[in-house]
């Protein structure tokens, strides 16, 4: 049996390089050996991105995308279609579970320097990632059709009529109607269902450049910069062992609590408390009814806070806008600003210590205050915590430069 | 790292306690989805009193026969009117347009209002209509003022007089509460037990899958937690040499 199955593969791999990309990617990838717990988010942001497209597709046959059946079609799926209504509780759950998975990737990436030399493009893509992440999610909130799609979509579209002079064509562009109507909704499904191939071929990039300058670790130690040789090859970084085994059966522990948790949710608390599904989203959407309270989902509030935390200037809400676009486009910047000389948080002063503490605060106490209504002592914390949110980065060049560090040892630490 | 993390937490602790807190009071339903003969006497309820006007347009007659144990001839005798099948859905023959004229606004249907409302705020609001000779069918709602519909329940229940207040100096008084005035053909104890009932049913019928999926969890738990010890088990063979 070996030896045929030894035959099949090199007529294989003289057509196509399966031992060698098997090879270069996970069994002589060479990766870190003292990766813990905040790395397991990478391969579960996959998971996650499959999950999400596969229950999509599951969905999309049943879900009819016009503003007169779209709700009840939701319902169908709920109710009649063959384990719809698992379907459709593992799609809105994982939508809500991709960003906690993604959000806390990116706080590690913070944490262990992961966006500094050489990594700077593979931060880049991730934050495209980000952004092609939150433009899918925006599209997919409007396609079940209630209440808190309609106006949330609504809020989020007349953003763009905020800009100067092209504000109003704009939003008419974006929507294809002058409210959102049954036009905004076939393109957004449409949209919906191209984004997450796009968000495919975006991990690739991603996976392509990791593997191209290797993972970083908590210690933010070039393991590639260190003596060679281990116990697999005389050239691999000493420090680092193979993907696969060794980081397959790791990561296949982290997927199994990730999808007992997840799981959790799933079977006995798909609403999560009206932060997963919200309640007014049980109301089929009403053009003539405005909700009393309109809040995006919870992984889109901290934007939201600030965009409410910023006054209209000249009557404008533009300036709004550009805070609430440029918190997120200003992560782009991230591997410029940071100037200490050390790349992990291990090594890093207390300064930096207590600024990213800081930051990591004020985006969870943004992202509830964006879920209440306005109300002047609420903006007023708003305003603070978005001016905490900007210093991080804009006065990380300053505090990085000043702040005391720690030696960074030559090899990872266990 | 493990202090920055801590020292996160800590910080976050008092967002807890503000998220928590600040719902209008609500009277607890305290229903039970699992009480079959609850469920069988709500669903007569809805289809005799409140169907009339509001449909469950999502909701199909076989579906909530099979859930509820309802047998197919106790369906057609008791539930099913005019040319309503077993397999149809359960709505009605009432016009969006009559429900404006008759009541000010189109009649909601109320397949999710326990999802969207809450199954406590329809236990409360069938509880808590008060007699207001100002408005068209002579009834006011303490949790949804200037409601458009008639108390249908209003000769079971009674009439409940409403209590006012005044909070200090200037301000108007405000209804605050309700009392029952003449009692109705059921005792206020009779009663919530019918409006409980037709909670239990609404909650039913706005997800009829729940109980099933409360049942399959358990499962899906149990066999994540085994498969948790295999890996956990495995990773550590594998990792025993790495140092």
């Amino acid at each position: 049996m070996s030896a045929e199955k030894t035959e099949n593969l090199s007529w294989i791999d003289k057509r196509f390089p399966l031992t060698e990309t098997w090879k270069a990617h996970l069994s002589e990838y060479y990766a870190p050996k003292n990766l813990n717990f905040w790395s397991f988010f990478g391969s579960l942001a996959i998971l996650t991105l499959v999950i999400q497209i596969v229950s999509g597709i599951w969905l999309a046959m049943s879900y009819k995308p016009s503003a007169a059946d779209a709700f009840a079609s939701v319902e169908y799926i709920m109710r009649d279609v063959e384990w719809g209504w698992l379907i459709r509780y593992i799609h809105s759950t994982g939508a809500s579970a991709f960003f906690i998975v993604i959000y806390l990737h990116m706080f590690r990436a913070l944490l262990w320097g992961s966006y500094r030399k050489p990594r700077e493009l593979l931060w880049i893509i991730g934050v495209v990632i980000y952004l092609a992440m939150m433009a899918t999610a925006f599209f997919g909130y409007l396609l079940p059709w209630g209440q808190m799609s309609y106006w949330g979509a609504q809020v989020i579209v007349n953003l763009f009529a905020a800009v100067p002079v092209i504000g109003d064509d704009l939003s008419v562009w974006v929507r294809g109607d002058y409210v959102i109507s049954d036009a905004t909704l076939n393109r957004f499904f449409a949209f919906h269902f191209l984004l997450p191939f796009v968000l495919a071929a975006l991990v690739f990039l991603h996976i392509v450049a990791l593997h191209h300058v290797g993972s970083n670790n908590p210690d933010g130690i070039e393991i590639k910069e260190g003596p060679k040789g281990n116990r697999w090859s005389d050239k691999a970084p000493a420090d680092g062992i193979p993907f696969h085994p060794y980081y397959t059966v790791k990561d296949t522990v982290g997927v199994v609590v990730f999808l007992a948790l997840l799981s959790a949710v799933i079977f006995f608390a798909p609403t999560f408390g009206g932060l997963f599904l919200e309640a007014p989203n049980f109301q089929p959407a009403n053009p003539f009814q405005t909700p009393e309270h309109i809040a995006p989902v919870w992984y889109f509030t901290p934007y939201y806070a600030m965009l409410r935390a910023v006054p209209p200037m000249y009557g404008s809400q533009f300036p709004g806008v550009v805070v609430m676009f440029g918190a997120i486009l200003i992560l782009f910047a991230l591997p410029w600003l940071d100037r200490s000389k050390v790349k992990s948080m291990r090594y890093k002063g207390p300064i930096s210590k207590t600024m990213t503490g800081l930051f990591a605060v004020s985006f969870v106490i943004l992202a509830w205050l964006g879920m209440q209504p306005a109300d002047p002592f609420l903006t007023l914390l708003a305003q603070i915590f978005t001016s905490i949110y900007f210093a991080y980065f804009l006065l990380m060049p300053i505090y990085t430069s000043i702040d005391k560090t720690k030696p960074v040892p030559e090899r990872v630490t266990s | 790292m493990r202090k920055l993390i801590i020292a996160i937490l800590v910080l976050l602790l008092p967002t807890v306690g503000f998220a928590s807190g600040g719902h209008e009071e609500l009277d607890k339903a305290a229903i039970d989805l699992t009480d079959q003969a609850s469920l069988q006497r709500g669903a007569k309820y809805f289809v005799n009193y409140c169907m009339g006007c509001h449909s469950l347009k999502h909701m199909r007659y076989s579906r909530m026969a099979e859930d509820l144990g309802i047998d197919d001839k106790s369906l057609r005798d008791n539930l099913l009117f005019g040319n309503a099948q077993p397999t149809s859905m359960m709505t009605n023959s009432m016009r969006p347009a009559d429900g404006e004229t008759w009541f000010g606004t189109a009649v909601p249907d109320l397949t999710l209002v326990t999802r969207w409302r809450s199954p406590d705020w329809v236990y409360t609001y069938l509880r808590s209509f008060y007699a207001d000779p100002a408005r068209p069918y002579g009834v006011n709602n303490l949790i949804f003022p200037l409601v458009g519909m008639p108390h249908v329940l209003g000769d079971l229940q009674g009439l409940q007089e409403p209590v006012m207040e005044t909070h200090g100096e200037g301000h108007e008084a405000t209804v605050t509460g309700v009392v029952l005035t003449q009692p109705g053909s059921l005792t206020p104890e009779e009663y919530d037990n019918m409006v409980r009932d037709i909670t239990a049913f609404l909650t039913y019928a706005g997800e009829p899958i729940k109980l099933e999926r409360r049942r399959l969890g358990v499962y899906v738990l149990l066999f994540l937690g085994l498969f948790f010890i295999v890996a956990y088990a495995l990773k550590k063979e594998y990792w025993k040499d790495i140092h």
